[in-house]
């Protein structure tokens, strides 16, 4: 730990309610840590410092206080459901000293230039900018002390800060920060290291539990900043922005990935009453990057029409440069990665000698799980207003990724970065669509044909289902074999999946170090002879990404994979996966091969197996693991560890004789070390919950001859309330000393798996092929 | 020509009679609370009331619309309504919050037809509104608070 660059080692402190870098003793120790870093050529910088755009604390740029004591926050990052706007007001708030009825949240511009990075995604937000944040709103309290002391001509340590409001101690005299905000404005932003963060017992929002806590609803918590208009329809969504006279268009895009745009009469639909224009979408060739796919747009007066114009439309698609991608057949791509499994492929670990210990197990078992494409299906399907008007473009997105919209609008339309503006609304739901910026170039380059007039461009579902950026599909192939005393002496795993890379590169086979290092390289068991291999997979559609990402697949493999072999030991789940983990010890990403370890810092965030197993101990504690189960019921527990966090699941099932399953009880254990805002981390572990019931029962995108054939909700299955458990109960692990994890996304992996292994406790029946579906009928 | 009567207000529209009900909300009328995320009733985003009952707006032709519609931003003046979005707020039900305005509406409804459903009606009636962030159980929670 004593080893993180500077701002690292400042986290750790915070984590720890120490002073930032106030002491003396301290400051030495960190200028000592980062001398010695230097030594052994660690360059690289980690964490929102690593990150395109940087980080900023300066407390101006997020933090505006008026005369009339109201204080306006920037929020720099996308608000997707994770409740970020809240989060992070909070977390300003809770430094500052603010009441936070008189807190208000302004959404910030795409421009990493003011507030550094703002991609949101890889569930980084807090757990990269809970420091800079925090600092921020110390740097502001600091200011409005200075500017009371200077008022007061008084010592700034006489000064002391309650809510809302500066006082003197000795006298007893009170200025509300209004009445100190325009004299703290002219003060100088105080230097980082002089920063003295509040000690734990004066937080009031940060890591306080609120809200519903597993059915019991506990005090009241700050309102989140966007409940009110949520509830009442005046929230802001990506198509919800007034505008006078808008236009609305719809896009026909090729069938087939690749395929061109042919044939077609543009009168068809200029025919239908309120089409005013159809406007050719250039595409960018294979591969499409985060382009559109071109196509042909139908620009109405109002959606409705524009949907009717490209239904009357009866285009030619040019399927030659598709040629190869017009043969993708789900099936029969399932078994060509089926046969590339039996075959060695590229080695991304070796530890031991596989076949050796293979050759001497007692028992050796095997078994191949698929996942399919996955669609993100956000509630709100992408959409995009785009404005051109002399010379400068606006968009207003819900976007994931305000910057690389601007410069991709930039680079479209031929213009200047700094004539692009892009203003990020509320995300109706993203979980990684929304980080590609197509959907704004879309919208921009249509909007360039009608100079002065805001154009939205509306994806309906089938647009969405059809011409997605797909969770790639997956085939895991494993092997083990255990010895006299059932335990496992050889683990081989081969993975194999088309690459989010092949976006970029049409060839690109192999998973990329990012996709290796979620789940994959990172499997923490202490077994003699490991072995992954990840043979070539090809890809046919575009390749996006969802929730978790390459962790799910990983995940679902070998959470299975880890249940088969217990079994055939003989032994309980949860006592075996403790054996595989063997004793608790940091293994170092580094030395598995992970050069991605979420952008963190390898002598920060490490693999610790005593992480894994306290999840696993206190889910198992929490849900009665061991009970005896009745007739046709059982318990099935999983685990995970991704973004830098620890997540384990038991579901308890049942199973009637029909095959019909019913999900009691899901309860997940959780350390993300420190929690910023509890309420909210409970709240999207619930949500994980529910995607990975999705995952395991329902979704599957299948392609026919290139094309998707899910086209909507009653073909693309998601889970409805019926598929709910009755009861999900979240149970947070306290560890604050450890450095921040992500919360969005790593509850999600271990879900799929544990049901699945609940469904064979109750049943006897192994999935390995997933959705579930009927594989549970007769 | 369609008339319409929604939040109390009687409109005279120049719009097709099978255009939806939603794109007439939205795009003619500008009240954007009643969201769009279909367009062929699965979803329930789309959720406004006719005479008091819960519709899928998106595939009610405007020209069936008759009688007193509803959307979201008027069902606060509704006392089922205002404490659905209270206990929405306690509980912190919405994630993203897209598909609430729906949900809320379909509650709604379902409260009016029956004041204390048991958790498996609220389930039955709730089914049709899907949430891709998976509030579920907090909306079952919901309702059974307000």
């Amino acid at each position: 730990m004593e080893s993180g660059p500077k701002d690292r080692l400042q986290i750790a402190n915070v984590s720890r309610r120490r002073f930032l870098t106030g002491l003396a003793g301290a400051a030495a120790l960190v200028i000592a840590a980062r001398w010695d870093l230097v030594e052994t050529a660690e360059k690289r910088k980690y964490g929102a410092e690593g990150m395109p755009g940087g980080y900023t604390d300066n407390p101006n740029v997020f933090i505006h206080i008026d005369p009339d004591g109201t204080v306006t926050v920037v929020n720099h990052r996308s608000e997707m459901g994770q409740g970020i706007r809240t989060s992070n007001a909070m977390v300003i708030a809770d430094e500052l000293g603010a009441d936070w009825d008189r807190v208000r949240v302004k959404q910030a511009e795409g421009d990493h230039s003011v507030y550094g990075n703002q991609y949101t995604e890889a569930s980084r937000s807090m757990r990269q900018w809970f420091d800079p944040l925090r600092r921020a709103g110390a740097a502001a309290r600091q200011m409005l002390e200075q500017a009371a002391a200077d008022r007061w001509q008084v010592r700034l340590s006489e000064v002391k800060t309650g809510v809302h409001e500066v006082w003197h101690e000795q006298s007893g005299r009170k200025l509300g920060f209004g009445e100190l905000a325009e004299a703290a404005r002219t003060l100088e932003v105080p230097d980082p290291a002089s920063l003295i963060l509040r000690e734990d017992h004066e937080l009031r929002f940060i890591g306080r539990e609120s809200g519903l806590i597993n059915g019991v609803l506990e005090t009241s918590r700050p309102k989140a900043i966007d409940g009110e208009g949520i509830v009442s329809g005046t929230a802001v969504y990506g198509a919800d922005v007034p505008f006078d006279n808008p236009l609305y268009a719809v896009i026909a895009r090729p069938p087939v990935y690749g395929a061109e745009l042919g044939r077609f009469h543009e009168s068809d639909a200029l025919n239908v009453p309120g089409v005013l224009k159809v406007v050719r979408i250039e595409g960018a060739g294979l591969p499409a990057a985060f382009n559109p796919l071109g196509g042909l747009a139908v620009v109405a007066t109002n959606t409705w029409a524009a949907m009717q114009g490209r239904k009357a439309l009866k285009i030619h698609w040019d399927y030659g440069p598709a040629e190869d991608n017009r043969s993708y057949t789900s099936s029969a791509y399932r078994e060509i990665l089926e046969a590339r499994a039996q075959i060695p492929g590229e080695v991304i670990r070796k530890e031991g000698n596989f076949s050796k210990a293979m050759e001497g197990a007692h028992q050796r078992i095997s078994a191949t799980y698929y996942m399919p494409h996955l669609a993100q299906t956000p509630m709100e399907p992408p959409v995009a207003t785009a404005r051109v008007q002399k010379g400068n473009a606006e968009i207003w997105a819900p976007t994931q990724n305000p910057q690389a919209t601007r410069t991709k609008v930039a680079e479209r339309l031929g213009l200047d970065v700094t004539n692009v503006t892009v203003n990020v609304t509320l995300l109706g739901g993203a979980f990684g669509r929304k980080a590609k910026p197509d959907f704004a170039i879309e919208a921009a380059a249509i909007a360039q044909w009608f100079e002065g007039r805001p154009v939205t461009l509306q994806w309906t579902r089938e647009d969405d289902l059809q011409h997605g950026y797909y969770q790639t599909v997956s085939l895991d192939h494993l092997e083990a074999g255990l010895d006299e005393r059932g335990r496992a002496t050889a683990w081989l795993h081969r993975s194999l999946s088309p690459s989010t890379m092949s976006l970029l590169k049409a060839d690109f086979e192999h998973k990329s170090k990012v996709e290796q290092g979620m789940g994959f390289n990172t499997t923490p068991f202490d077994i003699p002879a490991i072995l992954l291999e990840n043979p070539p997979a090809t890809a046919h559609v575009r390749i996006g990404w969802i929730r978790s990402v390459y962790n799910l697949p990983h995940a679902w493999a070998i959470q299975s994979f880890a249940h088969e072999l217990a079994i055939a030991a003989g032994k309980d789940h949860r006592a075996f996966l403790l054996e595989m983990l063997g004793e608790d010890r940091k293994i170092s990403n580094r030395s598995v091969g992970d050069t991605y370890n979420y952008d963190e810092d390898p002598a920060i965030y490490f693999i610790d197996t005593g992480r894994i197993r306290g999840v696993i101990d206190r889910v198992a504690a929490e849900s009665g693991w061991g009970k005896e189960m009745p007739r046709g019921r059982g318990l099935g527990l999983a685990f995970h560890h991704s973004f830098g966090s620890y997540a384990a699941v038991v579901f308890d099932v049942e199973v009637s004789e029909g095959g019909s399953l019913t999900i009691h009880r899901a309860d997940i254990a959780f350390d993300c070390g420190p929690q910023a805002n509890p309420e909210r981390i409970r709240s999207q572990l619930e949500g994980a919950c529910i995607m990975g019931i999705g995952v395991a029962l329902l979704n599957e995108v299948s392609f026919e001859n290139g094309v998707a054939q899910q086209d909507n909700f009653d073909r693309y299955r998601i889970p409805r309330m019926n598929n709910a458990p009755r009861e999900i109960r979240i149970h947070l692990v306290e560890n604050p000393d450890e450095p921040m994890g992500g919360v969005g996304e790593p509850g999600l992996p271990p879900v799929a798996p544990a049901l699945v292994n609940a469904i064979y406790a109750a049943t006897g029946k192994r999935i390995r092929r997933l959705p579930v579906g009927d594989q549970l009928k007769g | 020509m369609a008339s319409l009567n929604i939040n109390g207000k009687e409109y005279q529209l120049d719009v097709p009679d099978q255009m939806p009900l939603l794109w007439v909300i939205r795009d003619v009328l500008g009240l954007k609370g009643t969201k769009f995320g279909c367009g062929k009733a699965q979803c329930g985003a789309c959720t406004v009331h006719l005479d008091g009952v819960a519709i899928r707006s998106c595939t009610t032709p405007v020209s069936g619309a008759i009688g007193e519609i509803t959307t979201i931003e008027a069902i606060g003046n509704d006392p089922i309504g205002q404490r659905l979005q209270k206990a929405w707020l306690d509980l912190g039900v919405p994630q993203c919050g897209f598909c609430q305005s729906g949900q809320i509406m379909n509650a709604v409804s379902l409260l009016r037809q029956n004041p204390a459903p048991g958790r498996d009606e609220i389930i039955h009636a709730m089914s049709g509104n899907l949430c891709r962030c998976g509030t579920y159980n907090r909306i079952i929670a919901a309702i059974q608070r307000a």
